[in-house]
């Protein structure tokens, strides 16, 4: 395996250099174990598109959308000023993430605070890097696998981005199913609304359950996430129906990567 | 000549009541804070034509759409046969139109039938999916009292007024058959889709006097059935027939993902940031972070909670309600509207000025439990035929909540102080940011 090139943006600027793209990583991609592995699968294929990009490294703090979500608008504010200096400083014009969270919390809440980027989600990015040719995907390890989507809500409802990521894994040459309840009508993992950092209330069912329910009841071999939360919570629900052996719970971006070996 | 009187008296009554609970309706509207939902009108207009005009977002869930596209034609064609009636009533004509429009009279009135028709099936439809099917929606907990009984009364109603304009249509077809009817001296047949079927069954071999009482009782009984629903609109989820039009027009129109932006924070954080930044004076009003009672809300959030019809899709759709939390969008909606109703009651008992109660919709209304079940999903907004948005109600009183009240759970403060930290949710050192990259 070839060694991640990951420069940061300190590191560019001090060669005089622009990069086409930052990529925000966000924390769960810097942090989270599982999550890190879709960040490392992510700069693979940056690195094999030949795509010149950077990273904040440890000038990148969290948007604060877990923050906002929960009620707290100060300190979202206070997060997204201090973002927002350190992104116009480099005088950032795209941004990439693999975070739902921090893909809606960039593109639409920073412009009236004075941050103003285009942002795109990996699956965007990759869909752009196929279009272009700059990857290419004839089939690869996932040829002929029964893979569902779960759509993030950030991304689909949130920002009416249905078809990237399904128009990605089409090159997989897989067999992609539905569930009844996708795209503008999919169900939450349970994660969202800063659900992720707190125990739920009082219920009958907790909602990665019934959500891992519903894609197990397809008989998949993949759930495809988009998102490193309900990567999260999916993965702990096919735990909870003692599934992990059958079914793998992979991002996007994972599938691209591993299907070309990277 | 009495009767004309009689019309006139009524129909003035009628009006001007319903206009008075309108404006008072307005003013407990306007109460809310102020909110820019006038840009860009074209693509309002357009939002207007597809969504409440034309039930687009209903037809995500086809067979109520189809029932419910029934009693909404019905109820807009059956407008022009209304205006006939008043203009009957008024000037002492009978059926005034038809002598001018012709075959175009026969065709237009059979069609209001054929809707008629329809309509009738998609209320009984509706009557036993509510108490006979109990459709899961529409038999949850929030229903329970008035709401169901509201419902009811509503479907009860359209039956009544469907069955006057057939007693109306069928007597007097009956009547013309003998050359009885005032529409025409001789005799004949009106020609119409369904009463001249139905009439000759119904009332055939009756005597004169007796068509011409019934004849009456469904042309009054229509008229007082259409006075009476207008007037009930205003103290009933039924209100969204007028409603659910300025509702979706001043629609959100940016993605569902955005939210607001407090703009009181933002100067706070400025300050903050700069203490010699410039912000804009306040307005001398006390400042509140978030939302505590109604008038806390945008008056579009106070217009979202009168058009709500209480259809509960939002609720159906929403995985906390689905996997047996306590929160119901549709409720956090029915709330706002009692509540805003209850403080509408209490300024004109106080000569319009609001006198403190000591009540406030987070609280009396709305629990904390409910607000933090929310993941913030945006499947109730999705939902919403009628484009309503639960979603920013629950934020805003979280809001509140947190930020007037420090009333976060100890693991959301945790939360907090580690974003405030160590720039991520979780406790781990800035300085280890690109460690992954290593490992």
């Amino acid at each position: 395996m070839n060694e991640l090139k990951v420069p940061t943006m300190a590191e560019f600027i001090g060669r005089g250099e622009v990069p086409e793209v930052l990529f925000w990583v966000g924390c769960a991609g810097s942090f989270d174990d599982r999550a890190k592995k879709i960040t490392k699968a992510i700069v693979k294929i940056l690195n094999h598109a030949n795509v010149k990009f950077a990273v904040l490294g440890t000038e990148e703090s969290c948007t604060g959308d877990p923050a906002k979500r929960a009620g707290n608008e100060f300190l979202f504010q206070m997060q997204a000023m201090n973002n927002i200096t350190v992104l116009n400083g480099y005088e950032v014009k795209k941004i990439v993430t693999g975070c739902p969270h921090c893909y809606n919390t960039l593109k639409n809440e920073y412009p009236s605070l004075g941050g103003n980027y285009e942002v795109v989600h990996h699956t965007q990015l990759i869909q752009d890097l196929l279009n272009k040719g700059r990857i290419k995907i004839e089939g690869g390890s996932f040829k002929g696998k029964k893979i569902t989507f779960h759509d993030p809500c950030y991304l689909g409802r949130g920002n009416d981005i249905y078809e990237a990521p399904r128009e990605v894994m089409v090159n997989l040459e897989a067999e992609l199913m539905e569930m009844k309840r996708s795209k503008a009508n999919g169900l939450c993992c349970g994660a969202g609304g800063a659900q992720m950092f707190k125990e739920s209330e009082k219920g009958t069912k907790e909602v990665n359950v019934e959500r891992t329910e519903e894609a197990l009841a397809l008989n998949p071999d993949v759930i495809a996430v988009g998102c490193p939360f309900c990567n999260t919570m999916i993965t702990d629900g096919v735990k909870h129906f003692n599934k992990e052996d059958k079914v793998k719970v992979l991002d996007v971006a994972e599938l691209i990567a591993q299907a070309k070996d990277l | 000549m009495i009767s004309i009187l009689i019309f006139i008296l009524f129909f003035s009554a009628g009006s001007i009541f319903f206009t008075l609970n309108v404006l008072k309706v307005r003013r407990n509207i306007l109460l809310g804070k102020d909110i820019n939902r006038k840009d860009n009108p074209s693509e309002r207009w357009k939002i207007m034509t597809l969504v409440a005009l034309g039930q687009k977002k209903m037809f995500e869930r086809p067979i109520p759409a189809l029932l419910h596209l029934f009693l909404y034609v019905a109820f807009i064609i059956t407008q022009i046969e209304l205006i006939e009636i008043i203009c009957d009533g008024v000037l002492g004509h009978h059926r005034m139109f038809r002598p001018s429009l012709g075959s175009f009279y026969t065709f237009l009135v059979s069609f209001i039938e054929v809707l008629s028709v329809l309509a009738f099936i998609g209320t009984i439809a509706f009557l036993s999916r509510r108490n006979l099917l109990k459709v899961p929606r529409l038999v949850k907990s929030e229903l329970n009292g008035w709401p169901k009984l509201d419902a009811n009364f509503i479907l009860l109603g359209e039956i009544t007024l469907i069955c006057f304009i057939f007693m109306m249509n069928g007597a007097d077809e009956v009547l013309y058959n003998n050359g009885w009817s005032h529409a025409s001296e001789s005799k004949g047949t009106f020609g119409l889709a369904i009463s001249s079927h139905l009439g000759p069954i119904l009332f055939g071999g009756m005597s004169e006097s007796s068509l011409h009482i019934i004849e009456r009782i469904g042309w009054w009984g229509h008229l007082t059935m259409v006075f009476a629903f207008l007037n009930y609109l205003p103290y009933s989820k039924h209100f969204h027939i007028l409603l659910a039009f300025p509702n979706v027009y001043f629609s959100n129109l940016l993605a569902k993902g955005k939210f607001t932006n407090l703009e009181s924070v933002t100067n706070e954080v400025k300050l903050m940031f700069d203490p010699s930044a410039v912000v804009p004076p306040s307005d001398g009003a006390p400042m509140r972070f978030g939302a505590k009672d109604v008038t806390d809300l945008s008056w579009k959030q106070l217009l979202d909670s009168y058009t709500c019809t209480e259809c509960g899709r939002c609720t159906s759709s929403c995985p906390a309600n689905i996997t047996g939390k306590l929160l119901s969008p549709r409720k956090i909606m029915m709330d706002t509207r009692d509540r805003l109703m209850e403080v509408g009651k209490n300024m004109d008992a106080n000569k319009g000025e609001f006198k403190d109660d000591g009540k406030s919709l987070l609280g009396d209304y709305i629990t904390a439990e409910e607000l933090w079940a929310c993941n913030s999903c945006n499947a109730c907004v999705q939902e919403c035929p009628v484009n309503i948005d639960p979603l920013s109600i629950i934020i805003d009183m979280r809001r509140f909540l947190v930020m007037e009240q420090s009333a976060a759970s100890t693991e959301l403060n945790m939360m907090f102080t580690n974003i405030e930290n160590n720039g991520a949710p979780w406790q781990f050192s800035q300085a280890d940011r690109l460690k992954w990259k290593d490992e």
